[in-house]
C-alpha cells in the first residue's frame, strides 16, 4: 500500500471512528467505577462465549474453538514452558553476593502471592508490577537489574506464577485517588487506538476473540495475563508481560514504549483487576 | 455530522496530496531536505511527547537520512515530507483519541 | 548439568506411548542476529530411542526442526519398569543421552 492510500486510510478510519463516537450516547460518569466495570467486562465475554466456564478464559486462543482445546491438552502433557520454569526455580533460590535471596523481599518469601500483583504502592504513588519488584529486589541487594522482556526475568515470574497456581488474581484498588487514576489510566490505555494501523487492545480483544489476524486465533482480553509469563512458539522462547505489551505495540506499527513505563504499568493493574476471581494459570503456553 | 466528517477527510486527504504533489515537481536542494527532515523530526518529536509515535516514521526518517546521505536530495526531501505527515498523523490519532476511545468501552 | 531431554514413557500393555522435550536451540543456519550476521547452523541430526538393546525410533532431522523440539510417537512392546534410551548428536558433535523407566 503506498503512502498516500495508508494515509488516507488511516484518516478514515480515524473519522469514522469520531463519527461512531458522535453518534453514540452520552459518555459514561466521570468517576471509574472499577467494581461496575469488572463485572460488566466478566458478562461481556462470558455472554460472549457461553459454553465457557470462567476459568477457561485463563486459555487464551485455546478455548475459542475445539481443535484449538485439542491442541492445548496435548501440549499441557509435555509444556514447552518446563525448561524456564526449572530455570526460574533456580534462579530463584540462588542467593545475591550479598548472601540475600529474593525470598527476603516478598511476603511468604515470594511462594503462592503472585495473585496479588500488580498491586498500588500508596507510598510511592504508584502501581508496582511483579516485574518490577524483581528488578528492585536485585537492585536493593546490589545486584545489576535484568532485562524484562525475558531469559531469567520470564524464568523468575515462571516460577513464581507457578507456585500460584490456582489462586484467583486478587488486585486491590485502595482507596487512594491516585490508584482510581492509575486503574483509570490503564483503562484508557487499553482502549485507545495507536500505531499507524489504528488498532487499541480491545480491537483484537475486546472485538475479535475468536476470530483470526493473519494466522493467529485472538485471545479474549478477560484472563489474558493469567497465563503470564508464557512459551510463545512464534518466539521460539519465554516471553514477560513486558515483552507481550511491547511487541503488540510494535505490531501495529507503534513505536513501543520502555518496558515497566507508567502507561504499561497501569494498563497491567486494569487488565488484572478485570480478572479478578480468575485462577493464575502461570507459565503458560502459546501459539 | 457525516457532512462535516467527510468534509474533513476530503480536506486533510487533498491538503496532503497537493503537498505531495508539489514536492514531485521541484527539484530538492540539500537546504530543502534540511528544512523538510526538521519540520519531520520535530512532528515526530511532538508525537513521541504524546507517547504516540509510528514505527513507520522513524523507518521513513531513516530512509530520508540514508537518501540526503548519498546525496540524492529529491529522495530524501520526499521521504522526509512523508515522515512528517506520518507523524501529523499520530498526533491527530492521539489527540482524538482523548475522547474517542469511549466509543470502544464495554459497559 | 540436567540432562536436555524430558521424556515420559507409558505402556498401555500393547503399546508404550512416548513423549519428549529435547532442549536445543536448532539454529537453522539461515537466521540473522541483531547485528545483521547470519547464526551458524547448530541443529540435532540424529536422535534415537532405544529399547531392549533396539532402536524404536530413530530421526534425521536437519535445519527445519524449530527449538526446543517436541516429539510423540507410540511403539509395539515395551515393558512397564524396563528402560527406555535416548540420545541425540548434534552437527557439531555434541551430544546427550539419557535413560527413563517406563511407567
Amino acid at each position: 500500500m503506498n503512502l498516500r492510500s495508508a494515509i488516507q486510510f488511516g484518516l478514515a478510519a480515524l473519522a469514522l471512528t469520531a463519527f461512531a463516537f458522535g453518534a453514540a450516547p452520552s459518555i459514561a460518569a466521570d468517576t471509574p467505577d472499577p467494581v461496575a466495570d469488572a463485572k460488566a467486562f466478566q458478562k461481556y465475554f462470558t455472554d460472549r462465549f457461553p459454553k465457557l466456564k470462567l476459568e477457561d478464559f485463563v486459555n487464551g486462543p485455546y478455548s475459542m474453538n475445539e481443535d484449538m482445546h485439542r491442541q492445548w491438552e496435548e501440549k499441557e502433557q509435555f509444556p514447552p514452558y518446563d525448561f524456564g520454569l526449572d530455570l526460574g526455580k533456580e534462579l530463584f533460590s540462588k542467593p545475591f553476593k550479598n548472601g540475600k535471596s529474593y525470598a527476603d523481599c516478598f511476603a511468604n518469601g515470594g511462594i503462592g502471592i503472585r495473585q496479588n500483583y500488580p498491586y498500588f504502592d500508596e507510598k510511592e504513588g504508584k502501581v508496582v508490577t511483579l516485574e518490577l519488584a524483581l528488578n528492585r529486589c536485585r537492585e536493593a541487594n546490589g545486584e545489576a537489574p535484568i532485562s524484562y522482556l525475558k531469559d531469567d526475568m520470564a524464568a523468575l515470574t515462571a516460577y513464581m506464577a507457578f507456585t500460584s497456581r490456582g489462586k484467583p488474581f486478587d488486585i486491590k484498588i485502595p482507596a487512594d485517588p491516585r490508584a482510581l487514576e492509575a486503574y483509570d489510566n490503564g483503562k484508557r490505555y487499553f482502549y485507545t487506538r495507536r500505531g499507524q494501523l489504528n488498532f487499541s487492545c480491545a480491537s483484537c480483544h475486546v472485538q475479535n476473540p475468536g476470530e483470526r489476524i493473519r494466522a493467529e486465533i485472538l485471545a479474549p482480553a478477560l484472563g489474558i495475563l493469567n497465563a503470564m509469563p508464557i512459551y510463545r512458539s512464534e518466539w521460539g522462547g519465554m516471553g514477560t508481560i513486558s515483552r507481550r505489551f511491547t511487541t503488540c505495540n510494535s505490531q501495529i506499527r507503534g513505536v513501543p514504549l520502555e518496558p515497566q513505563s507508567d502507561e504499561y504499568r497501569d494498563l497491567e493493574y486494569y487488565l488484572s483487576y478485570v480478572s479478578n476471581g480468575l485462577p493464575i494459570s502461570g507459565p503458560g503456553a502459546r501459539p | 455530522m457525516r457532512k462535516v466528517v467527510r468534509a474533513s477527510i476530503l480536506s486533510l486527504s487533498s491538503a496532503l496530496l497537493i503537498s505531495g504533489a508539489t514536492a514531485a515537481f521541484a527539484a530538492s536542494s540539500e537546504t530543502d531536505f534540511k528544512a523538510a527532515y526538521a519540520a519531520a523530526e520535530a512532528a515526530n518529536k511532538e508525537a513521541g511527547s504524546l507517547r504516540n509515535q509510528w514505527t513507520t516514521t522513524a523507518a521513513t526518517l531513516a530512509d530520508a537520512k540514508k537518501a540526503a546521505d548519498k546525496g540524492d536530495f529529491d529522495a530524501g526531501t520526499a521521504s522526509a515530507k512523508e515522515a512528517e505527515a506520518l507523524a501529523k498523523a499520530s498526533i491527530y490519532q492521539a489527540t482524538s483519541e482523548k475522547d474517542a476511545w469511549k466509543a470502544l468501552e464495554i459497559h | 548439568m540436567a540432562s536436555t531431554i524430558r521424556v515420559r514413557a507409558t505402556s498401555s500393555g500393547e503399546n508404550t506411548e512416548v513423549q519428549a522435550l529435547i532442549q536445543h536451540p536448532m539454529d537453522s543456519g539461515y537466521v540473522k542476529d541483531a547485528k545483521g550476521e547470519l547464526i551458524p547452523p547448530h541443529f540435532i541430526q540424529q536422535l534415537t530411542f532405544e529399547y531392549d538393546g533396539k532402536a524404536v525410533f530413530t530421526a534425521d532431522w536437519g535445519p527445519a526442526v524449530s527449538k526446543d523440539p517436541y516429539v510423540k510417537f507410540a511403539f509395539k512392546g515395551g515393558k512397564k519398569g524396563e528402560d527406555l534410551k535416548i540420545s541425540w548428536v548434534d552437527n557439531k558433535g555434541a551430544s546427550d543421552t539419557t535413560t527413563a523407566k517406563i511407567q
